[in-house]
């Protein structure tokens, strides 16, 4: 079935036209139109514009052009601003709001022939780790539609993982694309911040804030990152390093690679968590890479550090919207303190005011040096520790999450339990690091995640080790039950 | 009022003369039609970033390097964050920490001739905001964003001024300084130049500053001295009649010439300042300043001394003559017509006739409508003798009138001055003739007369008469009791 190829195949038979972009764009339209009910991961459906992609791309291959992601089909999270389209960043406050413009990103993979499905769900402004803070309604689990995909990407991760789509966009701040790529048993990778432009994408904590991408292998992801990546003039923190042809070194041995133990990540492990990791270390070794432990003695303070420096961005970031030039305004606004008060108070969602008044307060007169300015520090010291391991190692390596996907509705009334589901992921984000998570085998019927960071702008290694452990195991393979035909 | 010592320090905002804005492509120009002139990064849509315009940078350096400040190697944007409808993104960008020049001075000139100088605290880089308008909106406020993101650069003084009057000598000084620098044009009607002035009271002798009142948003040099003078009689009033002056923000109303609060201390915002994380630092190596440095100009201070040096000009002259590059231009190309030692002439002439022409006439020095070459030929005529300082007036008149060169002016008019002695003595002659009695009174001591002789003798020349020729020969022909 063609959801199920990779898309190297993909751009194969498109190329030797046994398929056209427009059969393959109807193909994943009907099974969105059958299977996204059950799982609610999309806010919008572009079903028109994606003939209308399509067709131009069968147009591109009908002159000869040929690309590894020309014709084929991907969903962007709405988190990215596409152009003419419906962008809610999961929202209330942006339910009406229509992009004028299209994300760097969107413009690059439209340039390479992508066909764009639709917008995914998303937990509201990226804030959450389960999906569950969307104004559109939770995402459900294609794996178990009781549980939570993760989040905020949950839409990206479950279409991915439900083959609704070979590719999606994602964003990830906190480990909103390795978490639930670990969750719903999909590779997920986060690039180095600045790797990938963040114009367009709609700011939650910007100097955490990093675009990457939802595949069903690293080679498919390498594929994807190989359009996204690159020096933006509009994003001044996007970085001018030249980009490596991230396919050609996806097949190199792994012997002598050097992946460090997170002595802090194996400490508490769930024993069965555990036990996964154990038979994928083997497998590395068996690659030829050498293992060793490493420490990251400062990394128990990411959780505590993230939750005051995301915050802080956030509070100033989400101040744009005021209810004056675009998204939601209430009704009938007194004066303007009602206005901004009210639209405000009406337009953001629980987490976000969480989230707005967490914020506020770390960056107030008085608790600025306690909060604000400790959790730099802290930031700086576990920026240091990773770079002394990578003075020892090549990759690091160690669990997405602590558990796999629990019950929707299981941890929305205790937001520090939500916050603990982050604690792998928060690391990466905070030193700038990339991250990839793979599936790497099942608890209690639900795919689980390894997660390998690298130091920065060290996407193809890690690319390369993700690529040969899929080529050495299959758990990347494994569909959920009803969406493998 | 004396027994109070004033302190003042001004924040003075002067916008960058950059073509587009500090972190979008929109243009800066002046005027537009509403929000014709603001991006999407102007407007703040969900998504955007902005990016710094070099330009504000370097012109940023400049100042710094005009000032002998210390140029931050390093330095830091941070965002000011408050709601208010000009501010789309919620949050100014400025710079709070580490300021892109910090620690310079400038020296200023007091009405005594004495020389003072004032410490600038900081420089830095921050976007405008846009403005509101209410005028012809029933119920509404409308939102002009065309301003919104427009460089400015916010210089701050040390508290070192003392009086109105020294504070409006500081601001016309920074005003000279940025227009020499072109970083701005000066142009304070459209408030591209504009401040805030800090204002306190104390007890002469006491070493602890007063309670500052800031005043907001004065745009004209006369507002400054104004404010300042009403606020420094109305915190001594408080003050004298046992009050207490509040830390507060307050408005000059220049219609009814007060200030009024606008917001207290307790009232003000938490600004929550943190580095934009949207932004790297800013940072500097030495060839970069160097650069910067190549480019600057004579500075106004450099010039005068240059002018009090070579053209023998008292200090107060030369100030008057550097206060602007253009003014300083005009002078020098009369003075290369000259020779040197007539300078104190041409220095009379540009501060004085052709200046209150050009005010007058409301008319830039660029565009005066006697250049500097016909001005030189017309000082010529005065240095030789053809014509008096009078009748040089007169030339000077139909000169700016009429377009034409000097010389043709004094042929077409006859207004050659009249040295022969002979032609002289003959108008002397029947001026005494036709008036005996005032002879006589004159005679008998009434000295105040010989200034009506002159006149007498002047009016039939028509002026032309040489002054120092006829004062002699007057004397002479009186005679009588004056010895």
């Amino acid at each position: 079935m063609l959801h199920n190829l990779f898309i190297g195949e993909l751009a194969e038979r498109l190329s030797r036209r046994e398929i056209s972009s427009v059969e393959l764009t109807r193909h994943f339209l009907s099974r969105i139109e059958r299977l996204n009910p059950a799982l609610n991961a999309f806010i919008t459906l572009t079903g028109d514009q994606a003939l209308g992609s399509a067709a131009a791309a069968d147009a591109r291959l009908g002159r000869g052009e040929r690309g590894p992601l020309l014709g084929i089909p991907l969903i962007h999270k709405d988190i990215f601003c596409t152009d003419g389209v419906k962008t809610t960043c999961g929202s209330r406050m942006l339910d009406n709001f229509i992009a004028p413009y299209d994300a760097t990103v969107v413009t690059r993979l439209k340039g390479a022939g992508t066909v764009m499905l639709g917008k995914s769900n998303m937990d509201e402004f990226a804030m959450g780790s389960s999906n569950e803070t969307s104004y559109y309604g939770p995402v459900k689990n294609p794996w178990d539609t009781a549980k939570v995909p993760g989040g905020s990407s949950g839409g990206s991760a479950a279409a991915t993982a439900a083959r609704l789509a070979p590719l999606a966009t994602g964003t990830d701040t906190g480990g909103s694309i390795r978490q639930p790529a670990a969750l719903t048993g999909v590779t997920g990778l986060k690039p180095t911040y600045g790797r990938v432009s963040r114009y367009g994408m709609i700011a939650f904590a910007s100097s955490l804030d990093q675009a990457g991408v939802f595949a069903r292998s690293a080679g498919d992801a390498a594929a994807a990152l190989q359009v996204m990546a690159g020096f933006d003039p509009r994003d001044s923190t996007s970085v001018d390093v030249p980009v490596p042809d991230y396919s050609k070194t996806l097949s190199q041995p792994l012997k002598g690679m050097k992946i460090g133990l997170l002595r802090e990540f194996f400490a508490d492990l769930e024993p069965r968590n555990a036990a996964l990791l154990e038979d994928a270390l083997s497998i590395f070794t068996g690659l030829g890479a050498e293992t060793r432990e490493v420490s990251l003695p400062h990394l128990p303070l990411s959780v505590p550090t993230y939750y005051v420096v995301a915050p802080a961005e956030c509070s100033s970031n989400l101040s744009r919207f005021d209810g004056v030039r675009y998204g939601y305004r209430c009704e009938n606004p007194k004066d303007l303190m009602d206005l901004y008060k009210r639209s405000r108070g009406e337009g953001f969602g629980a987490e976000v005011k969480r989230r707005i008044m967490t914020g506020t307060y770390v960056l107030s007169a008085g608790y600025f040096d306690a909060y604000y300015l400790k959790a730099q520090k802290a930031r700086r010291l576990i920026t240091d520790d990773f770079r002394s391991a990578f003075e020892k190692v090549d990759l690091v390596i160690g669990p997405t999450t602590p558990t796999p996907a629990f019950d929707i509705g299981a941890k929305m009334n205790d937001p520090v339990l939500m916050y603990l589901n982050d604690i792998y992921t928060i690391g990466a984000n905070l030193a700038g690091l990339p991250g990839v998570s793979v599936p790497c085998g099942f608890v209690d019927g639900l795919p689980m995640g390894l997660q390998l960071i690298g130091p920065h702008f060290a996407e193809a290694k890690l690319l390369n080790a993700a690529h040969q452990y899929q080529q050495a195991t299959d758990w990347h393979t494994h569909a959920p039950r009803g969406y493998e035909s | 009022m004396s027994d109070w010592e004033i302190v003042i320090g001004l924040e003075i905002h002067a916008q960058l003369a950059t073509k587009s804005k500090i972190f979008s492509g929109s243009a800066t120009a002046y005027g537009a039609p509403p929000n014709t002139q603001a991006d999407l990064v102007d407007l703040a849509y969900p998504g955007v970033l902005p990016v710094l315009n070099a330009r504000a940078v370097q012109m940023a350096v400049k100042f710094g390097l005009a000032v002998d400040a210390t140029v931050a190697r390093r330095s830091v944007f941070a965002r000011k964050n408050y709601f208010y409808p000009d501010l789309p993104k919620g949050y100014q960008i400025s710079q709070y920490e580490l300021p892109v020049v910090a620690r310079g001075s400038l020296n200023i000139m007091l009405d005594d001739g004495a020389v003072k100088t004032v410490g600038i605290t900081r420089a830095h880089l921050e976007e405008d905001a846009g403005k509101s308008l209410h005028e012809g909106l029933a119920n509404a406020t409308g939102i002009d964003l065309n301003r919104a993101g427009t460089p400015l650069l916010e210089i701050v003084s040390e508290p070192d001024m003392r009086s109105a009057k020294e504070a409006v000598a500081y601001m016309k000084k920074v005003h000279t300084l940025v227009r020499y620098l072109e970083i701005c044009d000066g142009n304070m009607q459209e408030g591209s130049f504009r401040c805030d002035a800090n204002v306190s009271v104390r007890p002469r002798g006491q070493e602890k500053f007063g309670t500052r009142a800031e005043i907001k948003n004065l745009n004209s040099f006369r507002f400054v001295e104004k404010a300042i003078q009403y606020e420094v009689a109305r915190q001594v009033e408080l003050l004298e009649s046992g009050g207490k002056v509040v830390q507060e923000t307050r408005l000059y109303d220049s219609d009814k010439d007060e200030t009024r609060s606008m917001r207290s201390k307790e009232e003000a915002n938490d600004y929550r300042y943190f580095p934009d994380p949207d932004l790297l630092p800013v940072e500097f190596d030495q060839a970069f300043i160097d650069a910067v440095r190549a480019t600057l100009p004579e500075l106004p201070d450099q010039k005068a001394a240059r002018f009090a040096r070579d053209f023998g000009l008292s200090a107060y002259d030369a100030g008057v003559l550097s206060a602007s590059r253009e003014l300083g231009a005009y002078f020098e190309a009369v003075v290369a017509g000259l020779n040197a030692s007539h300078a104190k002439l041409a220095a009379n002439w540009v501060m004085g006739e052709l200046s209150s022409a050009l005010n007058r006439d409301t008319v830039d020095i660029e565009n005066s409508r006697v250049n500097p070459e016909q001005l030189t030929g017309l000082l010529k005529r005065i240095v030789d003798e053809t014509i008096s300082g009078k009748i040089a007036k007169e030339v000077f008149e139909a000169m700016w009138s009429e377009g034409k060169p000097a010389d043709a002016i004094i042929e077409a008019r006859g207004l050659r001055q009249i040295t022969d002695a002979g032609a002289i003595e003959g108008v002397i002659d029947a001026v005494i003739a036709a008036n005996p009695k005032q002879l006589a009174d004159y005679r008998a001591g009434k000295d105040k007369l010989f200034g009506f002789f002159v006149g007498q003798v002047m009016k039939a020349t028509g002026g032309k008469a040489n002054p120092a020729q006829l004062n002699e020969m007057l004397k002479a022909k009186l005679g009588g009791g004056h010895a």
